[in-house]
Formats: C-alpha cells, sequence, structure tokens
C-alpha cells in the first residue's frame, strides 16, 4: 500500500505547496510505514522532489496537459493511484486542488477532507483535523474509504527537507482528453504574486478613501514581494478587483505575514485571513476590532505611517 | 431551460460560533440561518436566466424541516419552485448522492451549486455530483452567459482568470462576480406572498452511507493580547518581523 502526493507545478515549475504536501506525505509514510509515491505533471525537474523525501517519482509528460483542465488531471491522477496502490491520496488545498479533489474521490470511490491542518491524530480509523466555519473552528473528520484523500490546507504544515534516493519513473503519457470543456484563454496578472501563493500579503481596507491611494499598498508590496489584497466593500466599490477580495466570501488568505491597513477587522474579514500565522494591523482607531486578532499593531494614520514603513523597509532590505 | 439551484442552510455569517457542551455538534441557539452566499450569487443568475430566457428555476436542499424558510425565501426571491430532499445531510459524499438521484430522475440544463459553503467548507459537492452524473463542471465561477446551448463561462484561477466554453448541461460552482453583491434580490411583499402558493415538494432520500463523519468541534485556541508599537517607532516594527515573528 502507498501514499500517493500529487506535486502541483504551473509552468513546470513546482508551486511551494507541491513540498509542503510532500513534507506531508513524508511524516504520514512514516507514521503508518507506507512507501510515499510523489506524481508530478509537465514538472521540468521533478528531481526537485527528492529533498522532501519521497520512495518513488512518477513524473508524467503529457503534451495535452500542458493547460490545467480538471477532468483530464483528475482522470491521469486516478488512474497512477489504483496502478500504485494506493490507499491515501494528499493533495494541496489550491484552487486547482480542491477542483479535481472531489472528482478523483468519486472516481477511486474515496473519502475526502479537505483543508486539513495537521498530521492525521489517528490512522485506523483515519482522523484529521480540518478548519471549518471559513477558520473559526476546527473538526474532527473521521474518514472511512478504502482509499481516502487528503487536502491539506496551504501553510499549516510547513515544508521540511529530508532528502532521499527516490526511484524515477519518466513516463511520456497521450492522455484521453474526453471532456466537452474547453479552455478558450488565460488571463493572468504576470509579474505580480497571486494571493494564494504568497508569503506576505498587503491588504488594504476603506480607510484608505480611494482607489487612488492604493500606491500605498502597492508600494509597500513591492518591497515585500507580497500579494496586494482588500476588503469586501472596496472590491465592491470597484476600487479594487474581485479578485483581490479576501474574507469569508472571498479568497481565504493562509499567508506568513498579513498586513491590513485601514481594515476594521470585521467578523467576516478575520474568518478568512485568520489562517495567516502573524497579522500586523495598522489603523487609527485604537477600538478597530482588527487589534484584538493581530499580533502587531500601531495605532495611527495610514496617510503617515505607511510611506515612512515603505522608506524604513527599503533601508532594512538594502 | 431547466435550472436546478443548490441551496445549503448555514449560520448568518455573523454568527458566534459555538459548539453544544460535549463538542459533537453545532450550537444552533440564537443563531440566524441565510442562504448560503455562493449559493445565493447562483440563484440570482439563475433568476435572471427564468426573467431573460424564461427558464424555470428549481431550487433543492438536502436537510430537515428547519431547512424550510431558506427554501420560502429563494421562492420569495423568485424560484418557481422548491425541493426538499427529507434527511440530514451526512456528508458531502452523502448530498452528491441525493442530488444525483433528482438530477437523474428531472432534466437540468444548468446545475448550480456555490463553490463552498461557508459553515463546513468542504467545496466537495458539486465537483462529485459532477463526476457522478459524467457532466462538465466550472467551479470559482465568475460569469456565465448561454447562447444556443453553448456555455461561455470565466473561473477565477490562482492570480488571474480563465475562459470556457462548454456544452449543456453542465455544473457550476458559484462565487460572487457571476453576480454583484448589489445584484442580490431582496424579496418584496409581493414575492412573499407568491410564495407561499408555490410548490415545496418534499421528498424521501435514496439509500446511501456517507464516507466521512464529524466526530468533534473545537474552537481555535484564545490568542495573546496584541503588541502595540508607537507610531514613530516603525523601526521596532520591523525589527519584531525580523527576529521575533521571523516572517520578513
Ligand atoms: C454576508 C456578508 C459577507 C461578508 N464577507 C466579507 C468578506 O469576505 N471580506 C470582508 O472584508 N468583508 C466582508 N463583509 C463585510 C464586513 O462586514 C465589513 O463591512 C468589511 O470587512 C469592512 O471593510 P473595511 O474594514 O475595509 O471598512 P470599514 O469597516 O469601514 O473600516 C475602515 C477602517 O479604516 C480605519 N481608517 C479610516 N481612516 C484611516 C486612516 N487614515 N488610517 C488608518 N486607518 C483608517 C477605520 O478606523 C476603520 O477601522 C461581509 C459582510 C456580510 C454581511
Amino acid at each position: 500500500m502507498s501514499i500517493i502526493v500529487y506535486a502541483e507545478s504551473l509552468n513546470g515549475k513546482f508551486k511551494k505547496s507541491a513540498f509542503e504536501v510532500l513534507s506531508y506525505g513524508r511524516a504520514l509514510a512514516n507514521k503508518s510505514k507506507k512507501s510515499l509515491v510523489a506524481i508530478s505533471i509537465n514538472a521540468d525537474d521533478p528531481l526537485k522532489l527528492s529533498n522532501y523525501g519521497p520512495d518513488k517519482i512518477i513524473s508524467l509528460k503529457d503534451p495535452k496537459l500542458i493547460d490545467f483542465t480538471a477532468q483530464n488531471y483528475a482522470n491521469v491522477i486516478s488512474e497512477y493511484s489504483e496502478k500504485e496502490n494506493i490507499s491515501i491520496l494528499i493533495l494541496s488545498s489550491s484552487a486547482d486542488s480542491k477542483y479535481i479533489a472531489p472528482l478523483i474521490s468519486v472516481q477511486l470511490e474515496a473519502g475526502l477532507a479537505t483543508n486539513v491542518v495537521s498530521i492525521p491524530e489517528s490512522l485506523s480509523p483515519l482522523v484529521v483535523k480540518r478548519s471549518c466555519f471559513t477558520n473559526k473552528a476546527f473538526n474532527n473528520t473521521t474518514l472511512s474509504g478504502l482509499i481516502n484523500i487528503i487536502c491539506v490546507s496551504n501553510n499549516s504544515f510547513g515544508v521540511f527537507e529530508n532528502p532521499s534516493k527516490p526511484e524515477i519513473i519518466d513516463e511520456s503519457i497521450q492522455s484521453k482528453i474526453n471532456s466537452c470543456l474547453k479552455v478558450n484563454s488565460i488571463d493572468k496578472a504576470s509579474g505580480t504574486v497571486s494571493i494564494a501563493d504568497a508569503d506576505i500579503v498587503v491588504s488594504g481596507g476603506r480607510g484608505l478613501k480611494g482607489p487612488e491611494n492604493w500606491h500605498l499598498i502597492e508600494d509597500l508590496a513591492s518591497v515585500l514581494g507580497a500579494a496586494t489584497a482588500c476588503s469586501k466593500p472596496v472590491s465592491d466599490m470597484g476600487w479594487r478587483p474581485h479578485s483581490e477580495h479576501v474574507g469569508q466570501t472571498g479568497k481565504p488568505v493562509a499567508s506568513n505575514l498579513y498586513i491590513a491597513i485601514g481594515v476594521s477587522g470585521a467578523i467576516q474579514h478575520l474568518a478568512g485571513i485568520n489562517s495567516s500565522k502573524v497579522k500586523v494591523v495598522i489603523n487609527n482607531d485604537p477600538e478597530a476590532p482588527f487589534f484584538k486578532a493581530a499580533d502587531y499593531g500601531i495605532i495611527g494614520d495610514a496617510f503617515e505611517v505607511v510611506p515612512k514603513l515603505i522608506e524604513k523597509l527599503k533601508a532594512f532590505k538594502s | 431551460m431547466n435550472i436546478l439551484v443548490c441551496i445549503s442552510n448555514v449560520p448568518d455569517t455573523t454568527s458566534k460560533i459555538n459548539f453544544t457542551e460535549d463538542h459533537k455538534a453545532f450550537d444552533v441557539n440564537g443563531v440566524q440561518f441565510i442562504i448560503n452566499p455562493n449559493d445565493e450569487f447562483g440563484l440570482t443568475r439563475a433568476i435572471w436566466f427564468q426573467q431573460k430566457n424564461q427558464a424555470t428555476v428549481t431550487v433543492v436542499t438536502v436537510g430537515d424541516s428547519s431547512c424550510e424558510p431558506i427554501l420560502r425565501k429563494c421562492l420569495a426571491i423568485g424560484a418557481n419552485k422548491a425541493i426538499r430532499i427529507d434527511t440530514s445531510a451526512k456528508d458531502g459524499f452523502y448530498v452528491a448522492t441525493q442530488l444525483k438521484s433528482l438530477c437523474e430522475k428531472e432534466k437540468y440544463d444548468i446545475i448550480i451549486c456555490g463553490r463552498e459553503s461557508i459553515d463546513y467548507n468542504g467545496g466537495m459537492v458539486p465537483g462529485m455530483l459532477a463526476q457522478m452524473l459524467k457532466l462538465p463542471f466550472v467551479t470559482n465561477c465568475i460569469s456565465m452567459e448561454v447562447i444556443d446551448n453553448v456555455v461561455n463561462a470565466k473561473r477565477e484561477i490562482d492570480g488571474g482568470i480563465e475562459s470556457i466554453s462548454s456544452s449543456l448541461p453542465i455544473i457550476i460552482g458559484a462565487q460572487k462576480g457571476l453576480v454583484e453583491e448589489s445584484d442580490l434580490i431582496i424579496p418584496n411583499m409581493r414575492g412573499i406572498m407568491q410564495a407561499r402558493q408555490k410548490p415545496l415538494d418534499v421528498i424521501d432520500p435514496v439509500s446511501s452511507s456517507a464516507k466521512s463523519s464529524v466526530e468533534k468541534f473545537q474552537k481555535p485556541q484564545e490568542k495573546e493580547s496584541v503588541k502595540l508599537v508607537a507610531s514613530e517607532n516603525i523601526d521596532e516594527l520591523i525589527s519584531l518581523l525580523h527576529n521575533e515573528a521571523k516572517v520578513i
């Protein structure tokens, strides 16, 4: 029996979450004494995975899978999972992984838990801890399939190096494309960091008064190599695109550092960003609820504090 | 055109999340339930199809009679009929199996689910249903048009937007963007009156078993209180983030 990890890549490069799910897989394989197999699809350098402890790497190359299509990716991962006599499949909680997980679970008749935040507390029965109520709580879920799928919450487990000498299997495949979905175009902002992949997220709220002041957020983000985000009213008013809206009804954030500027910290906002490790708030109202949720805070006017912070960070970085 | 919108009954977004003393269940005391926000965006889009393309909109929920108020609300918003599959939602797989059985009996051209519920956050039902019915599936969907049975949809991906086309029938995982917050329909008196006359059918579940179960809930640990840094003292913040939190 084996544990399989799908190591996600984008344009041939592994995502950070690939190393995290593999680290998770290694820990679980040790605990359950099973072998650990990593599957990559069209990754340039599959050997990179050997830093994180797989016993075997299956590197699939398929010209038909250059673009991500959920159905085709799910088919291929299911097929190889069956070949490897799988007991547990581990995926990340990226948008793509959460897209394919339910498809695979039906194909393999597997149990499925998403947003899993730690190594299973028990192996038989298989019990995992996952976040629910948009990070306001956790639950322990028992998975009772013969095969089970775990989607690990991004940034919840961490990346641990554990070099191994895996067997490498290179396979060129030609998957049958049987989905009637056609991807016509992909429109990606280049050069910016996406909220899902970012280690640091800088977020602005209504306190910034208007879109013309967003250079403060953008400049701070650029010094830190961070992604930019915003509160819901900011995207509702069209100051920023919807893709930046974070919170209970927007995107979840699980970064190492989340900096909130002029955001009051409403319960729906906090729900979505709570799994970030360290939270900093800059707000001129000492009563703003965000101060109860933050690790560090500055009570002050964003228009004075942020330019100074950008200056000092530039000096610190150089 | 026949549209099915799958509705989940969830605690209001401002609810304090508490659990029963044995930590086995969500404490519903004093909690108001609402239509899952992602589902409501989907329902609103469906109503537009009804208004423009004469579509019939059916809403369905898998749940006990305590879910009926939100089904009535969906009818007041404009859905033509409601169905309640009379069983408790054991897990995503169980719910998807119930919906599959309904979808095989009725013929729907578009099946809309919210991309995930805000309580369990599983995000599993729409994809499972799609795979069970072997239908094309677009989740995180932020736009959808149908012309001559061809669907053109947009999907939010990490850091961008993907444009997709497909044939009907299709399953959609809805989210904000499919319609805007300001497009949401607040039922008026007439809608509420009409809703009372509209059919709300209660049907029996099919037999199926769940593949997971929730054993116990817990709340996050109380966090330590915030460390405040004076606004003249930005260097201290940088030093804390570097040396103490080790995040920059
Ligand atoms: C169903 C539902 C779902 C929701 N989902 C979400 C969600 O997913 N995400 C989300 O963000 N919200 C969500 N909300 C909205 C949420 O309740 C709040 O209204 C929203 O988060 C407030 O945004 P804000 O903090 O930008 O604005 P405000 O609450 O207006 O806060 C602005 C803050 O800026 C501060 N400020 C003003 N001037 C300055 C200055 N010069 N310098 C520094 N600080 C300043 C103020 O003190 C204030 O704290 C939801 C609401 C509902 C009902």
